[in-house]
Formats: structure tokens, C-alpha cells, sequence
């Protein structure tokens, strides 16, 4: 027979434990006594340990072993949570991902690393226990490998009530009392209360029950394993006594167990519960109404919790992405064909059709923007990822830098925020290697010797704004010009602003770095940065104050599938141009030409603008208009006009991407069908400027 | 006297795992290769427990149980099936049809000795 188990549920649910444990971690190297965080760590590797046995995961298994067996001895206080033990959790962590992106085919993880952690996380043993990896399932082999706990041996209240049928499933209950007795001290009390007399008895049926008070170094998790078998069809209760919850508990469970014990009759408990509400009016502590309130109160607290924890295990479904993916595609195929059926409505006399039409229009809208909403994710969990970089690269460098956020929740399309992270890496890294200086340098400047590197996300209309501030050394403007000269990228003669100066760190091959680091300094990188930005058409803008510290700023659009358009005539061509770049539309007559004797700039409210005639650069046949329209757009953060026959309107633009033919393509983005059918290109302003700049420059005349 | 136990399964290799684990632990060891053949072996020697399969052809192991819980010999013998879910209604068909525990494949030999020890003492 051969065993087939499908391992994706498992990697699945591991890589997301994962992420939550490397978040977990993280918060706790900021409030290292949090119990609740120790067991959320604890519980995720626990969790990881036991799906990767059953999936025949066995080296994440063993591996995840090693790595709880220390854990669990900070979860029961007997080593602190100190940095090192974090340090080591965490590369455990990346390893344990690692293994698991081997098992996925992904590279060989790396066995000396693996054994690295374990002799770190051994070492911070105090009894330097060697605990066999199989020895979860052998509760007896467990038995004294495990550290002495400081706090002492703890005490255990079982509560074992078989069912009556219990034997006919072949449990021995005695050969379980005997196994909790191995466990540690014991002092065992039978209930035979429900015994029948000899005449009655069914000796195939068990009618004990037991109540065990067992002292033990070892944890609930090693009692519950003897009774995992019988946990359904008999009644186990095990408690920790002397947590001081238990000892602060409501008196009805003392009640409770005094009943059971047969100390006293349940009538006599009952009476004595009872009339406690009364009795508190009676002596006139409170009113009845008081009281009344207070239960109502207790109510409604419990009711809400309630109502809470049912939302929210209903509140969210998992859907592959994919399937999203295919969604959107479904609906900009909608959009595209409501566009079609606008424009025949609009030219058909038939007041029927123009309602359907319109009432379409409504719903493809509404849908559209469902759709778009639902593939928006918060950008805290990308933020997250980053505190980890933070944390390693500062180490590194020995620097000490604080990372903030804020706007964790702001959302963005999912692919943009997968498309984010790289160039994000690149500018975070930039500014911990050349921005933020070291400590002394930083205490000589009279700037606090931690430096601070705020990451933060905000919604601005249609665009969401991720800023990256630091208060390091600031850009040198000067030194930025210098070296650009000296690497021939700028001509001598040219004066550039501060802010176009700060532009050129995200040339090919620009570093500023005197050294190169193995963090940065090899000159990719920031070019990286602006490839991808444009790629998501987003733009970057950089400004800095020497001495005081960077800030650089992406605007990126919401979503990469729709975007507002601007439709646009060149020819007998449509174009679109991308809405949130365009600033104003104005008109340039023969008269304004002739002024500019041949260059080609236009006076727009007393400031010289550039233009690029999209007629020349399409090499377009045939005259010019009379009056031709110039759309002034903001291209990294210069103001450039481009010269069109004619300006359509706006149009709700549906990308399609050009294919692998016209991938390098320097002018377009993508493409869009009309509702006519015919299909317009979309240009991508940015791309188009550079490539216009870098022409002229290779023929200045 | 050794503890004799058999297991059943239509697989040779975890019918050899499971003998080997056994035998070595200072258990006797009798082998059944599906339900049917496992029932006729049983009711014509006893033994003290049974480690069975489930999916096998001829008769599966859950029925293998149900026909052992009839018999007055086997009312009360231990009985532990080998699954491969963790969790779900496998497990809680079996333990309904009398099954004494389980263990989940893949395992190693000290989980199934463990897991005798449990239930045989």
C-alpha cells in the first residue's frame, strides 16, 4: 500500500507559521517577560513540529525538535528570553524555511547552519540535555532528560472519569493511572460512590472513577499524551493548581470539587451559592438593582466575546491568488465590453437600450471596484519583513537603529505590494550603509547615538505615498555632482538642482560609497529601485537636508490593472496617457512655435516648459493641426509638455501588457481596447523623457 | 510468557517494520495480510493485540475491528489502527467500531512501541 499524503496543506500552513513566528519573535525581543508571546512562539514551532512528523517532513521535524526543546524551557521560565536566544529562534526559523523550500525542490538547505543553532541553543541549556528526537511519542524514554525546573515541580489536579463502555474498546484505565504515576509524585483518589451492589454489578463495565494530584517537573502537554486515546469518550480534566489563577478562581469551583469529593451535599452547596446576591442586599452593601446590573453587565460582556470570536472565525476565506488574478482579467474584459456597448447605445436611437446601457455601466463599475478591493492587502506584513532587515543589517554594520511605522493598514494591490518589496530592500539598506552614521559619529554630531529609520504609508487619492525617512548624514548635493561629472554621466556645463542631483543615486552603476560593504557600495542597486518603481509607474522623489537625514518618497498607483487614462489623437492613432501624471491641458499655436524659434519649449504662466511632439517622435505623416494641444505632465518631478493632435477625454483604461515582442519597448506600457474595438497604446511618460534626454545627449546639437 | 501480536497489513514492508519493531522490543509476532485473512488466523489462536491497517483489500480494517468487538475472545483486546490522517472522521470511525487507539503514519519504532506500552502495559 502505498502512502500518499498531500504535503501542500502542511507546507502551507508552515510557511505561515512561520511568518507569524518570526513576527511573534520580534515582539518579543521588545518585551521579553510576555508569556502570552513565549506561548504563541512555542505553540507555532509545536504546531510545525507535529504536522512536519505526520507529513514526512522529518528533518523539519527533528529539526523543529531541537529548537522547541530549548524553547519550552523559556516558556517554563527556566531560561531567560535573552537576544542570543532569539538570535539563534530566529536564523532556527529561516532554516526551518530553508527545509522547506527544499522539500519544494528550492536549494539544499545548509546542515552546518542547522547545526550552528543547535549547539547555540544546546549551550543555553543549563543541564545540557540530549533529548533523542523521537522522544515526544515515548513519554517514559522523556522521563528525566528534561531540564529541573527552577521554579520547582508543579502540581497537577486529573480528573479521569472513564465511560462505562471503556473496556470494550480494550483500555486498561489502571495501565493509564499507571503511566501518570511514572509521571512524578501521586496521590490518587477513587470515586467508587457509583459502584452497584454484587447483585447489580456488570463486571464489563467500569464504574471508578479517579482523582489523581500529581507533582511533576514535566509539562500538561506530557499528561495529556497518556490520555490522547480515551480524551473522547471519558472525561479528563487536567488543571494546574498552584497557577495563581487557579488560586484566585471563583468559588464555585472549590464548591464543585467539594461536592465531588463528598465533603458536602450538593443541596447544601447550592444553598450556600445561592443567596449570595441576596445576601450582599440583605446586609445593604447594594441595592437589587445593583446587583441586577452587575449580572446584566457580566452578560453582555460574555454575549459580545462571544458574538467577536464568532466574526471572527467568519470573517475571512482563503482564495488562491490566482483565482483572483483570473477575476480581474474577467472584469477589465467586462469593463472593456460595457465601453463597447455605451458607445453603440449612444448612437442607436432606443431609449430601452440607453437604460440597460447605463444601468450596465453602474453595475461594471461597482464590480470593478469590488473586485479591486478585494485584491487589496495591509502593507504591515510587507512592513514587518523590514524590521527584520532592520534588525540584522544595523547588527552587522554596528549601528544601532530604531525602525517605526506607521500606516500599517494601508492597502495596496497585491501585486503591487509583491512587486514593492525588492526595491524597498535596496532604499532601507541604502539608508542603514550610508545614511545613518555609526554611534560615535553620530554622538560626535550631538544626534543621539541610536539613529531612526520611519517607514511609513499614506493613501493620497488614487496614489499611496511609502515614505522612507532617516535621520543620518543626509545627500551631499555637491559631492552627488562631482562624482556624476567624474563618471562623465553629466557634462561639466551642466547645472543641476539639488533635488535633480539626488535623482542621479539611482543611476546605473552611481555609489557613493567609499568602501564597498557586503551591504551596498557595489553600485546596484538604486537603478534597481527605479526600474522597478517604474515599472509599477510609480515615481520617486528624494529630499534631503545634509547633516539631518533622507527622505525618499514613492507614489505608487493603487492598483496595476485599471487606471484612469487620458485619451488622446496623434494621426489617426489613439493614445492613452496615465491620468495621475498629467497636470493641465493647454494649447500651442503656430505663434507660440515661431516664438520659441526652434527649440522646442513653451512659456506656460511664466515657466519654461519642455515638449516632446509625439508627432516627430511617431514619425507621424502628413501636417500638423492649426492648433495643436500640449498635455503638461509631472515626469520625476519636472514639468514636461507632450504635443498632441487632439485631447479625447478620460477613459477608464483596462491594461493589457504588449507581449514578449514589444517587452522592450522604451515609449509604451502596455495597451488598452477601445470600446470601438480599435486598440490604443498607453505611453509611459517617464520612460519616454529618458529616452528623449538620453537621444539628445548622444547628439547635442 | 512473551506478548503475542499481530499485525496486520496487505503492505510487506510495513507488515516487516512493524515485526521487526516488535519482535525486538521481546514481543511474539504473527502476521495477517488483509482482514479476512487476519480474522480467520484470530479466531483460530488467540493473541494479546492487534495493529492494523486500514485500507487493505478483501476486508478493511474497520470492519476487521467490528467483527473482533463480536466475538467474546476479542471483546476486550487491545486494538490500535494505523492511519494516515492525523485527525478526521478515520479516526473517530474506528475508535466508534472498537478500536483501542491509533497511530498516524508515518511513524518511527519507539512511537509504536510507545504507543503499545500504553495500551498492553
Amino acid at each position: 500500500m502505498a502512502i500518499e499524503i498531500d504535503t501542500s496543506a502542511f507546507t502551507e500552513e508552515a510557511y505561515e507559521l512561520l511568518s507569524e513566528l518570526e513576527d511573534s519573535l520580534l515582539e518579543l525581543e521588545e518585551n521579553p517577560t510576555d508569556q502570552d508571546l513565549i506561548g504563541r512562539v512555542f505553540r507555532a514551532m509545536h504546531t510545525i513540529k507535529g504536522s512536519g512528523a505526520m507529513f514526512g517532513f522529518d528533518e523539519v521535524a527533528e529539526f523543529t525538535h531541537e529548537v522547541e526543546t530549548i524553547f519550552d524551557l523559556a516558556r517554563n521560565g527556566t531560561i531567560p528570553v535573552t537576544k542570543v536566544l532569539i538570535d539563534l529562534t530566529l536564523a532556527a526559523r529561516d532554516h526551518i524555511r530553508a527545509l522547506l523550500d527544499a522539500a519544494a525542490g528550492g536549494d539544499e538547505a545548509d546542515k552546518v547552519e542547522a547545526q550552528r543553532i543547535i549547539d547555540g541553543l544546546r549551550a543555553l541549556d543549563p543541564s545540557n540535555s540530549d533529548q533523542p528526537a523521537a522522544a515526544k511519542a515515548a513519554p517514559a524514554a522523556k522521563k528525566g532528560a528534561k531540564a529541573k525546573d527552577e521554579d520547582g515541580p508543579q502540581l497537577f489536579r486529573i480528573r479521569f472519569k472513564p465511560h462505562p463502555e471503556i473496556f470494550a474498546n480494550g483500555t486498561n484505565p489502571l495501565l493509564l493511572l499507571g503511566e501518570v504515576t511514572d509521571l512524578g509524585e501521586t496521590r490518587v483518589v477513587t470515586h467508587h460512590e457509583a459502584l452497584p451492589e454484587l447483585e447489580a454489578l456488570d463486571p464489563e463495565q467500569c464504574h471508578v472513577s479517579w482523582e489523581i494530584f500529581l507533582t511533576t517537573e514535566e509539562g500538561e502537554n506530557a499528561i495529556e499524551d497518556i490520555f490522547i486515546f480515551v480524551g473522547e469518550d471519558c472525561e479528563v480534566n487536567i488543571r494546574a493548581l498552584d497557577q495563581e489563577e487557579e488560586l484566585t478562581t471563583s468559588p464555585q469551583k472549590l464548591g464543585d470539587i467539594l461536592v465531588q469529593r463528598g465533603d458536602i451535599a450538593p443541596g447544601i452547596l447550592e444553598d450556600a451559592l445561592k443567596p449570595i446576591g441576596d445576601r450582599l442586599i440583605a446586609s445593604g452593601a447594594v441595592s437589587q438593582s445593583k446587583v441586577k446590573a452587575a449580572l446584566e453587565e457580566q452578560k453582555a460582556v460574555k454575549q459580545k466575546r462571544d458574538q467577536k470570536k464568532k466574526q471572527e472565525s467568519a470573517t475571512s476565506i482563503r482564495v488562491p491568488s490566482d483565482k483572483l488574478d483570473n477575476l480581474v482579467d474577467l472584469v477589465g474584459e467586462l469593463v472593456t465590453v460595457q465601453a463597447r456597448l455605451n458607445q453603440i447605445s449612444s448612437t442607436r436611437d432606443n431609449h430601452d437600450l440607453q437604460v440597460i446601457a447605463e444601468e450596465v455601466e453602474r453595475l461594471t463599475g461597482e464590480l470593478r471596484d469590488n473586485t479591486m478591493s478585494i485584491r487589496m492587502l495591509a502593507i504591515g506584513s510587507t512592513f514587518n519583513k523590514f524590521k527584520r532587515l532592520v534588525r540584522d543589517l544595523s547588527k552587522d554594520l554596528g549601528k544601532e537603529i530604531e525602525m517605526t511605522t506607521e500606516g500599517a493598514d494601508t492597502e495596496l494591490d497585491k501585486n503591487v505590494i509583491d512587486q514593492l518589496n525588492d526595491p524597498l530592500v535596496h532604499i532601507i539598506r541604502n539608508s542603514i550603509d550610508h545614511g545613518v552614521e555609526g554611534p560615535e559619529e553620530r554622538v560626535a554630531n550631538g544626534k543621539p547615538a541610536q539613529g531612526k529609520i520611519h517607514l511609513a504609508a499614506i493613501h493620497s487619492g488614487a496614489s499611496v505615498l511609502i515614505r522612507v525617512d532617516d535621520d543620518g548624514a543626509g545627500l551631499n548635493a555637491d559631492m552627488l555632482r562631482q562624482k556624476a561629472v567624474e563618471k562623465g554621466t553629466v557634462p561639466p556645463d551642466v547645472e543641476l538642482t539639488d533635488k535633480e542631483a539626488y535623482q542621479l543615486i539611482f543611476g546605473a552603476g552611481f555609489s557613493m560609497a567609499k568602501a564597498i560593504t557586503n551591504v551596498s557600495g557595489r553600485g546596484v542597486g538604486m537603478d534597481v529601485v527605479r526600474r522597478s518603481i517604474d515599472n509599477l509607474r510609480g515615481t520617486i522623489d528624494v529630499s534631503s537636508t545634509l547633516g539631518k537625514g533622507t527622505s525618499i518618497t514613492l507614489k505608487l498607483p493603487l492598483t496595476l490593472a485599471i487606471i484612469e487614462g487620458l485619451l488622446i489623437k496623434v494621426g489617426d492613432e489613439l493614445y492613452v496617457l496615465p491620468l495621475a501624471a498629467v497636470e493641465e491641458c493647454v494649447e500651442l499655436s503656430a505663434g507660440d512655435v515661431a516664438n520659441a524659434h526652434g527649440r522646442h519649449v513653451i512659456n506656460v504662466r511664466d515657466e519654461i516648459v519642455p515638449y516632446i511632439r509625439l508627432r516627430d517622435r511617431f514619425e507621424v505623416e502628413g501636417t500638423r493641426p492649426e492648433i495643436e494641444q500640449i498635455v503638461i505632465s509631472e515626469v520625476n518631478e519636472k514639468r514636461v509638455g507632450f504635443v498632441v493632435d487632439d485631447v479625447i477625454g478620460q477613459h477608464q483604461t483596462v491594461i493589457k501588457s504588449l507581449g514578449s515582442n514589444f517587452e522592450h519597448s522604451e515609449e509604451f506600457s502596455g495597451a488598452t481596447i477601445l470600446g470601438d474595438g480599435t486598440v490604443a497604446l498607453i505611453i509611459d511618460l517617464g520612460k519616454m523623457v529618458r529616452f528623449v534626454e538620453s537621444e539628445e545627449e548622444e547628439s547635442p546639437e | 510468557m512473551a506478548k503475542k501480536i499481530m499485525t496486520v497489513d496487505d503492505s510487506s514492508s510495513v507488515r516487516q517494520m512493524v515485526g521487526l519493531t516488535l519482535k525486538g522490543a521481546g514481543y511474539e509476532v504473527v502476521e495477517g495480510v488483509d482482514g479476512q485473512d487476519a480474522l480467520t488466523k484470530l479466531k483460530a489462536s488467540p493473541v494479546d493485540m492487534v495493529v492494523t491497517d486500514l485500507n487493505m483489500p478483501n476486508m478493511d480494517g474497520i470492519t476487521l475491528i467490528k467483527e473482533l468487538r463480536k466475538l467474546p475472545q476479542y471483546k476486550f483486546t487491545p486494538i490500535v489502527m494505523l492511519t494516515t490522517e492525523s485527525q478526521g472522521s478515520r479516526k473517530l470511525e474506528g475508535k466508534q467500531a472498537g478500536a483501542t487507539g491509533w497511530i498516524v503514519k508515518p511513524f518511527k519504532p519507539p512511537q509504536l512501541l510507545g504507543v503499545i506500552k500504553k495500551v498492553l502495559g
